[in-house]
């Protein structure tokens, strides 16, 4: 990962792996889905990988010294724990100054950059001014997916390589201004880089280096190039584009660029070596900053485990509490994801006997999905996961609604002649509609529109309307039932309705809308796996499939496909025509209760929302949360995953009554019913990498949002669809912004295990790639031993027993006492107070 | 209501219309950057107020006939030989800009305070709306040139500020400087329109007065060629700020800042200034049919060429800038034809269309995404099949370079300017103060002997020096190195000017006093300012790249802005007076004078805002980690 270790000979296929690996991975909009930001370095220990960040790239990698410090003296980091990460750490006790006040080292610059920097240091020449905007225009132009009202003429003809070939061929002026530029396009077929490279860079042994500043001058572009050549099914409008073309054609335009500044006879670039410097600063820097992150993670993370202790120590027996009913009202699985943490403890909160489980929210249906008249399918399962059965949908209405204010004949002559006059007026109205009273517009994207609830849904293979692709076969069906069952522990003692809930998100004016949604469901609503999940677990072939595995599910229990809308606080049911009557009966009596628990959500998020006064009725602030979809003018419809940073596997009970504020990724698991940990497997290779991606684009677009996010999104230009761009001439933007992370606080992700720590170190040696993340440091990893209660984290090649920095939590009485006027992160607490009575 | 009556309170109204923003521009700024409803309730109950009183009393003006309204004349500064005079005037122009102009922008007030909230910079974005707000209401308002000028040069500034609001980063500062300078390059058609027609009406004409068609025909008669000036001047004037013609390319960058000042300002507000600027002065140039015939061809050929242009556009914004600007191409066509109500009605219908897609600019992924996901075709019936198939591949790249205006532009205006400034490379820090100087001497001595210099001498002269004028700005905009030799160079021509004119013509001292005091000031807290920076730890104090030195030093900064706009001539300075009052001494047959002397004073404005850019905004030069990419 040194860019200055010079090669005396090019090898070009090495530039490529290296480029390919360490570019930025961002998939267009659409498919927008959270993933480590520094996934390229991931295979070093987290505090070596962050050294070496800073050093090659620049980046700033963890939160400010003053933010630390601020906390420690505002007691947030505890002295306990600053001592514990100084000696983790190797620091003396006579380092402290260094640590409290003392300024931090001063830091050399980074090194991406510094050789091709010397053509303005050097030569006075600023090349990048002339050749990115045409190269932007250019790749823009080429991948475009329906921003341009014409699409680019050459964009089929192959490559794109050859499309600028195309391009040039006819008639004089082109895209290059110099003879030499064109006569080299026009006598080449395909691009030599060596050939290119020789007359710009003198030294055979820069080449390398050379062309990692060129990519990383426009990392944004270079990424997206590099990611739809491995994935090219990523446009809907197909494109052949590599690399490898996309360097030769930035090459040729630096030489168009010196051909037209200096004339026929530029010579090549004679780089030197900058000498390194300040490598221990450097290192110092970030020892510093690495103690500090160390010890304010803890601080929280030591609050949380002992929260969890707590509720080991004193259960609160809910079977005690009055008007309990003997039987369990219902049960309803969550997808894992943290903003599910605070509905389930409302629905708790309402409905006592109500049992809730967190599973990853595609329900084991890993599905492409064709909604009725669609010309494409959409992955609906976990990224790494390859769907292989389809889910189609037919009766359904279009949910697209056209818009004459979007249209592209606003943008001609004559079309807009006659917009501009005639929807002028109604632009006029609209604005002041929106600003004043908001309402859905065609424009917005709404969680419940990926899917039509009326329209039926096809997914058993051999159906007609699959067309031949791959549906459920009984087996397959009974199979993913039975994982989904057996990985929550839900294998008996079954509710009379069981729910099982995607979720999604609206919003408007949203560019990053899809990184909103279920991210389990590939940055898709997840309606489409709770309805057909439901639908086959009230399938009778599959109960009798099911029973054949040891799960009986009795006929007096039904499943029902459901939806949250986690910005609007919204519920959706499906398929309601076929509800047996008790599962009627059971919904119409629990209906009140969920509702009063959506509004008890949406207050609680409304105390990180500015402008909804909190002294409010619920149902008036609940109405201003769903408000937020429709606002063009609201850059955070939700605050999404904002805040994480715990991952809890185990019984629900362990966690039940600790207010963790939505920070928690929620697993359920029973460790009792999985003694060979073959369910524990699936999930923490699921958990891990899924959980942690999210927590690190988080961390990493908090601790640098003008490198490692995307800035501030309130000047955002979207691109070809693609990707945005601040203004016209910029790169595109990779990572969240700012908008998304203002709340976040940078800790890294603890995942918290429940089961015998022998299983849980076996199951991760067992699969080195998940091991990586927690061996490596980017993810922290604890173990309670269910029987002992004993903890254990992961320090070096194994778990280590660990005495937690024991706090009790503050008790209170309810979920409302936790976070009423409060705006800031809400310390653990724990409810003590016996519920409310059960209401009949 | 009475005559006198409703003329009391028009005037009292334009009172109202150009305080507020000004008010709530003061109160904004005082109020601490963490208060965020309290500015924002500051700037919007301004908005609201003025708009339900725009809306109001146009009402009840067109209820009352809705006849033009001139406010008098208010002299500003006068003496025997020269007036500034400000002048107000109201007619149904001005009327539907403005309802059009207070709507959006209470709106966009509102629309902004939920949108920036928890933005870095916050008050900053809000002062410099209701700044540039103030402009526009000014310009709208204004009933002669003078007036207009301020309006228009408030408009400029502000738009520089907006373009730069992300202060920190390299692409919005380097294209708010690019913007800026090419607003300046219409600002010499306003200065030489202004010039000429003081000379073809011997006196501050009024708007109103250009409404009386005979007074207009008689004095066009026998002047038609200064007749003609004016109106090209003004059509350069009007062109740059309608983004028409080669300027067309600075509109789609100009789009940097937060989304709602892109979509108010570029979208609709600040880009139909031009078409106002032709609207106000129809009356004018109506009159000659040449006039007429280029402004219909500039809006024609533009809509062509921007129709193309915005058909390729692969990014959103651009998209809506070009399409805006084919509009208002044709609007140009519109006002060629003298279809007044139509050009009203289509620049109305335009700002608000293209307001509203700029807002709704980001939904435009998850709305044509599902667009295609339903409607695509593989083979897309071709758009281009219209075309000539071997010109479709010519257009196209030609549309994906937008025909290369930047280029014509650069290569008319600016490589010119670059090439003369090079040739007096020679001037630098430690030896400008020593040559200028003991010159400058030299040009005062020929000012005492003048009587007995021969009359061929005496005729050169002015001309001479202002050339030498212009010649040093030229130098100040190509210096890369030091920001003192700019900040000298540029207050060192100011010098020359004022020698030149003195030559020129015998008037009092006082005249070069007033416009000499207004720089002085100015020129001595910017010159302390640079020292200041100079001399920190570690500074970096170059103009070779761009510094940030705003982060490092806000105090600094915020002393530098008045001295700035000072020395630039801006109008809070007596300065920007005195220019008026240093044209009014140039002769009706010195058109060369005037010219050295309009670009000497736009390419000063231009070389200052550079050093300023240069020196305080884009990403911080000290600080190695998380610093923002330059094409970021």
């Amino acid at each position: 990962m040194n860019s200055w270790q010079a090669s005396p000979s090019f090898d070009e296929q090495r530039l490529l792996h290296d480029l390919h690996h360490t570019l930025p991975s961002q998939a267009p909009l659409k498919d927008f889905v959270h993933h480590n930001t520094l996934h390229a370095l991931q295979h070093l220990p987290f505090n070596e990988a962050m050294v070496v960040a800073a050093r090659e790239w620049g980046h700033r990698t963890y939160a400010p010294i003053e933010f630390f410090r601020k906390r420690w003296q505002t007691g947030e980091i505890s002295k306990e724990q600053l001592d514990r990460a100084m000696r983790r750490l190797g620091f003396s006790e006579d380092e402290l100054p260094a640590l409290l006040n003392e300024p931090l080292p001063q830091l050399p610059p980074a090194r991406v950059g510094s050789i091709r920097s010397q053509w303005k240091t050097d030569r006075r020449l600023n090349l990048d001014k002339y050749v990115h905007t045409r190269l932007f225009a250019l790749i823009a132009g080429f991948l475009d997916q329906g921003v341009g009202i014409w699409r680019m003429q050459v964009a089929n003809t192959g490559g794109l390589w050859s499309a600028v070939r195309a391009m040039e061929s006819p008639g004089a002026g082109g895209v290059f201004q110099c003879k030499r530029a064109r006569a080299y396009l026009n006598s080449h077929e395909q691009p030599d880089l060596r050939e290119l490279l020789q007359e710009l860079v003198q030294d055979e042994s820069f080449w390398h280096a050379y062309l990692v500043d060129q990519a990383f001058a426009h990392p944004g572009w270079s990424g997206l190039v590099a990611h739809l050549e491995r994935n090219p099914s990523g446009l809907m409008d197909r494109r052949e584009v590599s690399l490898k073309d996309f360097i030769a054609l930035e090459l040729l335009m630096e030489w168009d660029a010196l051909e037209s500044m200096e004339g026929a006879h530029w010579g090549a670039l004679r780089p030197v070596w900058p000498v390194p410097e300040g490598e221990s600063r450097l290192r110092r820097h970030h020892r510093i900053l690495a103690c500090w992150q160390e010890a304010w993670e803890w601080t929280r993370y030591d609050q949380v485990l002992s929260g969890l202790d707590a509720e080991r120590r004193q259960p609160v027996d809910r079977s005690k509490h009055k008007g309990m009913p003997a039987d369990l009202a219902y049960q309803a699985l969550f997808c894992i994801d943290d903003r599910e943490c605070s509905i389930r403890r409302h629905l708790e909160a309402e409905q006592p006997a109500a049992s809730t489980y967190g599973v990853a929210g595609f329900f084991q249906i890993d599905c492409t999905f064709q909604p009725a008249s669609a010309h494409f399918a959409t992955k609906c399962c976990p990224g790494p996961v390859t769907p292989t059965h389809r889910v189609t949908e037919t009766n359904a209405a279009k949910r697209h609604v056209r818009d004459a204010h979007m249209s592209r004949h606003s943008h001609g002559l004559l079309g807009g002649w006659i917009s501009a006059q005639g929807l002028g007026l109604a632009a006029a109205w609209r604005l002041a509609k929106n600003v004043l009273a908001p309402s859905d517009s065609p424009a917005m994207v709404r969680s419940e529109w990926h899917m039509d609830p009326e329209g039926t849904l096809h997914y058993w293979d051999g159906d007609p309307a699959l067309e031949g692709a791959h549906g459920f076969t009984l087996d397959e069906a009974v199979n993913a039932m039975a994982v989904l069952l057996q990985s929550v522990g839900l294998v008996d003692g079954f509710a009379p309705v069981v729910y099982l809930m995607g979720h999604g998100a609206s919003s408007v004016n949203n560019t990053h809308y899809a990184g909103y949604d279920c991210g389990a469901c590939s940055g898709r609503s997840g309606s489409v796996n709770a309805r057909v999940a439901a639908a086959m677990l009230n399938h009778p072939e599959v109960r009798l499939g099911l029973a054949g595995r040891g799960i009986r599910v009795p006929l007096s229990t039904w499943f029902i496909g459901g939806l949250h809308d986690t910005t609007r606080d919204a519920f959706f049911f499906y398929d309601a025509a076929i509800w047996p009557a008790f599962a009627q009966h059971v919904h119409d009596r629990e209906w009140p209760g969920m509702q009063r628990a959506l509004e008890a959500n949406a207050v609680e998020r409304a105390r990180r929302f500015d402008g909804i006064s909190k002294g409010q009725p619920a149902r008036r602030i609940h109405a201003q949360v769903r408000q937020r979809a429709q606002r063009l003018f609201e850059p955070r419809p939700e605050w999404n995953h904002a805040t994480n940073h715990l991952c809890l596997v185990g019984k629900r009970s362990a966690s039940r009554n600790l207010f963790l504020d939505r920070t928690a990724f929620l697993h359920s698991y029973d460790a009792a019913s999985d003694p060979d940990g073959a369910l524990l497997a699936g999930i923490l290779n699921a958990v891990v990498p899924v959980c942690g991606g999210i927590n690190l684009e988080y961390y990493f677009s908090k601790v640098d949002n003008d490198r490692l996010g995307a800035g501030s999104k309130l000047p955002h230009n979207v691109v070809g669809l693609l990707g945005v761009a601040n203004g016209m001439d910029g790169d595109l933007r990779t990572g969240l912004p700012l908008q998304m992370v203002n709340i976040h606080n940078p800790y890294r992700l603890l995942v918290v295990v429940d089961a015998p720590v022998a299983r849980v170190e076996r199951t991760l040696k067992a699969f080195p790639a998940t091991l990586e993340w927690i061996e490596n440091g980017w993810v922290h990893a604890v173990v309670r031993e269910p029987d002992s209660g004993l903890f254990f984290r992961w320090e070096g090649n194994g778990f280590r027993r660990y005495e937690p920095e024991f706090t009790p939590p503050r008790s209170i009485r309810n979920w409302t006492n936790a976070f009423a006027g409060r705006r800031d992160s809400v310390e653990v607490l724990r409810k003590v107070e016996p519920l409310q009575s059960f209401a009949s | 209501m009475s005559a006198a009556n409703l003329y009391d309170w028009v005037q009292a109204s334009f009172f109202l219309a150009l305080a507020l923003p000004l008010l709530s521009m003061v109160l904004a700024q005082l109020i601490p950057e963490r208060k965020e409803r309290a500015i924002h309730w500051v700037v919007l109950g301004a908005a609201l107020v003025q708009m339900f009183w725009t809306v109001g009393g146009v009402a009840a003006w067109l209820f009352h006939g809705g006849h033009a309204i001139d406010v008098p004349e208010f002299e500003v500064y006068g003496s025997d030989a020269y007036v500034f005079l400000i002048d107000l005037y109201f007619d149904k122009d001005s009327a539907a800009f403005l309802v059009v102009g207070s709507l959006l922008h209470a709106l966009i007030i509102r629309y902004s305070s939920a949108y920036l909230h928890q933005e870095p910079g916050y008050r900053r974005y809000f002062v410099t709306v209701s700044l540039f707000y103030f402009g526009y209401v000014w310009t709208l308002l204004s009933g002669n040139f003078e007036t207009l000028f301020i309006g228009w040069e408030v408009l400029g500034f502000s738009s520089f500020l907006l373009i730069a609001f992300y202060r920190t980063r390299y692409l919005p500062v380097r294209n708010a400087v690019k913007v800026f300078s090419i607003y300046r390059i219409g600002d010499v058609g306003i200065l030489l329109a202004m010039w000429a027609s003081h000379h073809l009406w011997h006196e501050n004409v009024t708007f109103a007065r250009l409404h009386n068609a005979q007074l207009v025909l008689a004095h066009l008669e026998g002047h038609s060629s200064e007749g003609l000036f004016i109106s090209m001047a003004l059509l350069v004037a009007a062109s740059v700020k309608s983004a028409q013609g080669p300027f067309a390319s600075w509109l789609p960058r100009a789009m940097e800042g937060p989304t709602p000042s892109s979509a108010i300002f570029y979208g609709s507000l600040a880009v139909h200034m031009g078409v106002f600027l032709l609207l106000r002065t129809a009356p004018f140039w109506e009159h000659q049919i040449p006039a007429r015939i280029l402004i219909g061809l500039i809006g024609l050929v533009t809509a062509i060429l921007s129709f193309f242009t915005a058909r390729v556009q692969s990014n959103i914004k651009s998209q809506i800038a070009y399409s805006s600007i084919v509009q208002i191409g044709l609007m140009f066509v519109e006002l060629a034809l003298g279809w007044h109500a139509l050009v009203l009605l289509h620049a109305v219908g335009n700002a608000f269309l293209r307001s509203y897609q700029l807002l709704a600019s980001p939904s435009i992924v998850s709305y044509r995404i599902r667009d295609q996901f339903y409607h695509h075709r593989e083979e897309a019936p071709s758009s281009w099949s219209w075309i000539p198939e071997n010109w479709r591949l010519h257009v196209q790249r030609r549309a994906m370079q937008e025909w290369h205006l930047d280029r014509v532009v650069s290569r008319m205006v600016f490589k010119p300017v670059k090439a003369l400034g090079h040739r007096l490379d020679f001037l630098n820090g430690r030896n400008a103060v020593f040559v200028l100087l003991p010159l400058y001497g030299l040009g005062w001595s020929a000012w005492w002997v003048q009587e007995v210099l021969p009359s061929a001498v005496q005729a050169v002269l002015p001309a001479l020096f202002a050339a030498l004028a212009m010649a040093l700005v030229f130098r100040a905009f190509t210096e890369r190195q030091s920001p003192g030799v700019v900040w000298i160079l540029v207050i060192m021509s100011h010098l020359w000017v004022a020698l030149a004119v003195s030559l020129n013509e015998h008037f009092g001292f006082d005249h070069v006093a007033w416009y000499l005091s207004g720089i002085a000031g100015g020129a001595a807290l910017g010159g302390w300012v640079l020292v200041q920076i100079k001399r920190q730890p570690n500074a970096r104090y170059s103009l070779s790249t761009y510094q940030g030195q705003v982060v490092h030093a806000p105090v600094l900064h915020a002393l530098f802005i008045p001295a700035l706009l000072s020395v630039m001539g801006f109008p809070i300075s007596l300065s920007f007076i005195g220019e008026d009052l240093i044209f009014s001494h140039i002769h009706a047959n010195q058109p060369v004078l005037a010219a050295l002397n309009a670009i000497t004073f736009i390419f000063g404005g231009i070389a200052l805002v550079r050093l300023y850019a240069r020196l305080f905004l884009g990403p911080d030069a000290r600080t190695p980690l998380g610093v923002p990419n330059r094409t970021a």
